[in-house]
């Protein structure tokens, strides 16, 4: 729990995650941590259809495989280094004090992250990644995986960087996002910055109360909060809501529900993720 | 999950699909020759390897590793089909499949740690020499044209792929050897003169044996050797993919995707099957990764047995003989020749009689299972000779210490009581094991030994420093710290 950790992947987003990671590690005075995985992808091997094997073919086959892959790794392994260290460099001249270190790992980007989850005290990652690049407006293949497995707070970022300076909590009155409101409170992450509460649902005495203790309880932490109380589509209100007040940070518990239910209903998690044009600190 | 479903399916659609079609054109000469070694029709064996290709596509541990009719499951039937018939075969095969199954599920796979390098090297020499020895009724009391077009076969195999590497030599091999036969009206045996092959897709039918004790009392034995057997190679099998591929696989569900695939080969008629080491380097070799390529191998399999039927049957055994000696020589692990002079002796006796018991026995399980025990005896020998025993007389002459470092347990029991000097005279003797580690019974009872011999020459007796572990087994088991020792000991 200690400190921020910023996955790269060299795609179009890397460098709003490194400008989002550097503002979370100063505002948290936490170390920031570059990630890079270096995943196994397929590569095309010549095909040799000649279908045939003779004197010691398995082992010439063997040692041909070994060769390209050794190839293939090698450069992967130093453009991952080339980029770690812009990655340092460019937290460094934003102003990071507090000791920023990388890492480089091959496998799973899922498996590698929930080895260091002890280690994680934020997580930064882009909405898409490398592959997204080219495939428009969707969600990246590992983002959902990412958020499902790990239980650290996860900063999914857009591809462009712009300093938080008012947030919003998405607020349902659930276990999860008074939690969230409580580390908000306790958290050095969003000190000084107005918080707009925000409950969508019928205007009824029990939200209220809910939403009051919201708001009662950033206050007494400091916080200038607005708590507003709106009917509507989830995703369509928030996202009104969001241009509305010019808000630059949304926090919102994340998918709560199982994935039957998703795939049958749909996820607000997901629409969100998809629709909105700034960064998401998703609790779980 | 849809991710891996995705990348074990479909990650590399253009290799595995072509892949898929080299692997199927190999199968047909394998799968046929493997049904004239069990002496079962070639339909047999095409049924079989089309099924378990198809189902292990699906239920494997090991993407991308091919399993079909194999001669090491061929050799083990030859007798159950002479004596008793295909019903019974078909019948063997599901008993086998049912095995193999429970084996995956009591985790047998992880007993594959057993079984050392030398007996897999062995296994594998084994496996192409039966190939070979397979060939050999082909190759005896035949004209003079069956050895020409053998030859001539091989130099296409193996000379082919310096003109273009974008053909499958062994199926040019056999397109150019069936029309030559043809053209030439030559004499000489073809496929079709082997017996049936199939004319329809598979159907479902279930072996006419007697649901008796005695059926069982026939089949047991031939299917326990056919699940071992059949494990033994997919694992071994399994465990080359993974390396070739740098990936990993899942082993015990592959134990019990074996047992599926036979259950379902032989639900349509075809004989027990299992991983093939030749055809799944074919398959990595020409760019088949997944499981679409494994999948792929036995429907174009099905596909071309079915439709191009007639043109099978006029596949001269001349043609097939050298795809298959292809095989054996493929197969064959040679750098393990020049091994020999480099490696320990004791390896090379490891692999040498697995290769030897499989010779002589035609069943691969009892070879592995001769090289596990010399390996395991080797083994067992080698770490008894890590020990020593060191003494020092105290100044006084009254008090000796022993200081033992090594591993003491059956193997090496009586060395360790041999180190001592009963006949000296001292008061005392000190035992320091701070080195050594006592594994089993023998061993606890040699220190036993030990003891009791030094009291009962008057000497009194120490022993220190037992570590946690032999501790714990000197206590359960030793007599020497009890009450009444020493007609304990001399009761026996």
């Amino acid at each position: 729990m200690t400190h921020v950790i910023a996955c790269i992947d060299g795609s179009r987003i890397t460098s709003a995650v490194c400008d989002y990671a550097a503002w979370a590690s100063r505002r948290l005075e936490a170390p920031l941590n570059f990630l890079h995985v270096l995943g196994r992808s397929e590569y095309p091997v010549p095909a040799d259809l000649s279908g045939n094997i003779g004197l010691g073919s398995r082992e010439a086959l063997l040692q041909e495989l070994a060769e390209l892959d050794e190839k293939r790794s090698r450069l992967a392994l130093e453009q991952g280094r080339l980029m770690l260290d812009a990655a340092k460099a460019r937290a460094m001249a934003n102003g990071v004090a507090s000791p920023i270190t990388s890492r480089q790992r091959h496998g799973e980007l899922v498996d590698t992250l929930l080895e260091l989850e002890s280690d994680i005290r934020l997580l930064v990652m882009g909405r898409q990644g490398e592959q997204g690049d080219t495939a428009g407006e969707h969600i990246g293949s590992h983002l959902e995986n990412v958020v499902r497995t790990l239980h650290r707070p996860i900063l999914v970022i857009p591809t462009d960087y712009t300093e938080p300076q008012r947030i919003l909590i998405a607020f349902d009155g659930s276990a999860t996002i008074r939690k969230a409101v409580e580390m908000v409170a306790a958290s050095p992450l969003f000190r000084g910055l107005p918080c707009h509460v925000v409950m969508v649902g019928a205007d009824k005495a029990d939200a209220r109360e809910q939403l009051d203790w919201a708001r009662t309880t950033l206050e007494k932490a400091g916080f200038e909060v607005a708590a507003r109380m709106r009917s509507g589509q989830v995703e369509e209100v928030l996202c009104g809501y969001r241009t509305e007040h010019d808000i630059d940070l949304i926090v919102m518990g994340a998918y709560g529900h199982s994935k039957i239910r998703e795939f049958l209903v749909g996820s607000t998690t997901t629409k969100l993720i998809l629709q909105s044009k700034i960064p998401l600190l998703l609790l779980r | 999950m849809i991710n891996s479903f995705r990348q074990n399916w479909f990650s590399n659609l253009r290799g595995d699909l072509l892949a898929g079609m080299v692997v199927a054109l190999a199968l047909i000469p394998e799968a046929i020759a493997f049904s004239i070694i069990a002496g079962v029709d070639p339909k047999v064996g095409l049924y079989a390897s089309f099924c378990i290709a198809v189902v292990t596509a699906f239920v494997g541990g090991r993407p991308g590793m091919i399993s079909a009719a194999t001669a090491a499951m061929a050799v083990l039937m030859v007798t159950l089909v002479k004596e008793h018939g295909l019903e019974y075969l078909l019948a063997a095969t599901l008993l086998t499949g049912v095995l193999q199954i429970a084996m995956g599920y009591l985790k047998m796979g992880s007993l594959m740690r057993f079984v050392s390098r030398s007996v897999v090297t062995g296994f594998v020499n084994a496996l192409a020499i039966l190939i070979f020895m397979a060939q050999l009724p082909e190759l005896t009391n035949v004209t003079w044209h069956v050895y020409a077009m053998t030859a001539a076969g091989l130099a296409i195999i193996y000379g082919f792929p310096y003109v273009t590497r974008a053909i499958p030599s062994p199926l040019v091999t056999i397109v150019v050897l069936t029309g030559l036969a043809m053209f030439l009206n030559l004499d000489i045996r073809t496929v079709g003169d082997m017996g049936e092959l199939p004319d329809t897709l598979p159907v479902f039918l279930w072996p006419e044996v007697p649901l008796n004790f005695e059926t069982l009392a026939i089949i047991f034995p031939y299917s326990v050797s056919l699940a071992v057997v059949g494990l033994l190679e997919s694992l071994m099998t399994a465990t080359i993919v993974d390396d070739l591929t740098d990936t990993t696989s899942d082993k015990n569900r592959e134990c019990k995707g074996q047992g599926v695939a036979n259950i379902a080969s032989g639900m349509i008629g075809g004989m027990a099957g299992c991983a093939m080491i030749g055809q799944s380097v074919i398959n990595v070799k020409s760019g088949g990764r997944t499981r679409l390529s494994t999948l792929a191998a036995g429907v174009f399999l099905l596909l071309l047995i079915v439709f191009l039927g007639e043109w099978v049957a006029q596949i001269p055994m001349a043609a097939l003989v050298a795809v298959m000696i292809m095989v054996s020589i493929g197969t064959f692990s040679w750098g393990s020749l020049a091994n020999l002079k480099k490696h320990p002796v004791s390896t090379s006796v490891v692999m040498l009689a697995t290769v030897v018991v499989v010779v002589a026995t035609h069943n691969l399980a009892i070879g592995v299972f001769v090289g596990v025990l010399l390996a395991a005896m080797f083994f067992a020998n080698k770490v008894a000779q890590y020990k020593y025993v060191s003494s020092t007389l105290s100044e006084d002459g009254t008090t000796r210490t022993y200081r033992v470092v090594g591993q003491v347990f059956f193997a090496s029991a009586d060395k360790f009581v041999d180190f001592f000097d009963f006949k000296e005279a001292v008061d005392k003797v000190t035992i320091d094991l701070c080195q050594a580690h006592f594994w089993d019974i023998t061993s606890v009872s040699a220190l036993d030994k030990v003891v009791l011999k030094f009291r009962r020459e008057g000497t009194a007796v120490e022993v220190i420093g037992l570590n946690e572990a032999s501790a714990t087994i000197v206590d359960r088991f030793a007599l020497h710290d009890k009450p009444g020792a020493v007609d304990n000991l001399m009761g026996h």
